[in-house]
């Protein structure tokens, strides 16, 4: 168990969760969304669910970049790399996650070229550091990285480093969203919404969820105090019947986003006309790739990808999950055949997908009272 | 990947030189960074508009600079990820910028 005093200001969190408990005092029920795979991890690690009203439910969104990759993508990045001349590389994250035939990590040890990069620019070091192969950088992650492949691409491209490309995976996190809200079965009342990629879009991209589906959205950050504050913010607004973009995360986030991010991902990147998502199905205008200046940067240019599709194992229940429709225990195989050490599904490899965070932390409810429950 | 990890700014120089021609748009820049004691380099030029000096803090993704934060702000983001138990990821991570403790 965590001791009470490593939280920021356990006075302020404690009167923060009265001021819940005052707020959602009501028969009302409140439906949220966090939005970031990152919240979803804090708001289990820290156990922000045991002081949080019963009538509060958090709806765990698609903020996960692991997550909603499509396991045929995985298969075309890996076919790519059978060529004994290319180099695999990807972020750590990628290196567990399964494709039909195993993961990177498996391939690797069968004697693929397969290796982890912490930095989009370390893997066009790699392709300084080995002229004589191709490097390809399998990019994952939403507006908080596609910027840093950007970058990386401008660098490729005045360097004119050609034993480099990028097979473009990256997201953005908006038409998920739009997706999610016009899901048939999703009833949800507001959002919390992401900290990182706002870092970057900013809050503007928001505001057609207050405007035009009058839902209150609330930009977060991590800490414990961050998300039950984000929480107040966005009861006070359900309570007003209004529909705001707010920020509590002013201290990272700027209004309008980082301005040099958003100009490096215009440079090189366009919107795809669809991308397929992991338990979302396909969605329009969802996903980005490089643009015609950047054809010889592009795996998917200069190299023939099968276009591998790949439907998730049936019993497998990702997508419910994935759109708030299930919770992790809900699913056939949670906690049986799908676990962290052999995840069935993306949700339970990362540590940011829900499930896996589900797993790891709410069975220890049971055993420990978290430290939370006890300031608050 | 997810993870923002704070770092200290220690000296900022230029990565490379700009190809002919194309000085004015492309002057991409890199800083010392430490981290929990451990310096590594990082990538500013998603900073360009706001360039951080030796003394600022920044929080990093993917081993490039994303925004500048307070000290405070850098200390209370090393205890939210202490907290998360993340912190050996980002220190894997932060040793891994470089390629110098990986492959």
């Amino acid at each position: 168990m965590r001791f009470v005093d490593e939280f920021r200001s356990p006075e302020l969190i404690s009167k923060t969760a009265e001021e819940i408990r005052r707020l959602a005092g009501s028969e009302r029920h409140y439906r949220m969304m966090e939005v970031c795979g990152g919240h979803t991890h804090a708001i289990y690690r820290f156990g922000l669910k045991d002081i949080l009203p019963e009538n509060i439910e958090l709806i765990h969104g698609p903020g996960c970049p692991v997550c909603v990759l499509p396991m045929g993508r995985i298969d075309d990045g890996l076919s790519i790399a059978q060529d004994t001349n290319v180099i695999f590389a990807a972020f750590g994250d990628m290196m567990r996650v399964p494709g039909t035939q195993g993961s990177p990590l498996e391939h690797k040890a069968r004697g693929m070229d397969v290796r982890i990069v912490y930095s989009p620019s370390d893997a066009l070091k790699l392709a300084r550091l080995n002229p004589d192969k191709h490097v390809m950088f399998f990019a994952i992650g939403f507006e908080t990285t596609a910027p840093s492949t950007a970058l990386t691409l401008m660098r490729a491209r005045a360097e004119g480093i050609r034993n480099f490309s990028v097979f473009c995976n990256h997201v953005t996190i908006i038409p998920a969203m739009r997706a999610i809200l016009a899901s048939p079965d999703m009833r949800l009342e507001a959002f919390i919404g992401p900290g990182h990629v706002s870092t970057v879009i900013g809050c503007r991209p928001y505001e057609w969820i207050a405007k035009a589906e009058h839902k209150p959205i609330v930009v977060s950050g991590f800490e414990p105090l961050d998300i039950l504050q984000s929480v107040v913010m966005l009861l006070r607004q359900l309570n007003a019947s209004e529909a705001k973009v707010e920020n509590q995360y002013k201290r990272v986030v700027p209004w309008e986003g980082n301005p040099a991010a958003l100009k490096a991902m215009a440079e090189v990147f366009e919107l795809r006309p669809y991308f397929e998502w992991r338990g979302l199905g396909t969605i329009p205008q969802s996903a980005l790739s490089l643009r015609e200046e950047y054809a010889e940067w592009d795996t998917e240019r200069r190299f023939t990808v099968p276009g591998i599709r790949v439907t998730d194992p049936k019993a497998a229940q990702c997508g419910e999950v994935l759109r708030g429709v299930l919770k992790p225990r809900q699913c056939k195989l949670f906690g049986r055949e799908c676990t962290p050490e052999r995840p069935v599904g993306a949700l339970m490899v990362s540590s940011e997908g829900s499930c896996a965070a589900y797993y790891n932390y709410e069975h220890r409810k049971a055993t420990a009272p978290s430290a939370l429950t006890m300031i608050a | 990947m997810c993870l923002a990890i704070p770092g200290k700014i220690i000296e900022v120089s230029s990565l490379i030189s700009a190809p002919p021609g194309q000085e004015s748009s492309w002057s991409p820049s890199s800083a010392l960074v430490e981290v929990a004691g451990v310096r590594r380099r990082i990538d500013l030029g998603l900073l360009e508009d706001d360039k951080p000096v030796p003394g600022d803090w920044v929080l990093i993704h993917v081993g490039f600079a994303m925004s500048k934060i307070s000290e405070q702000d850098a200390a209370d983001q090393m205890n939210t990820l202490r907290m998360l138990g993340e912190i050996d990821g980002a220190m894997q991570e932060v040793e891994g910028y470089g390629l110098e403790d990986v492959n």
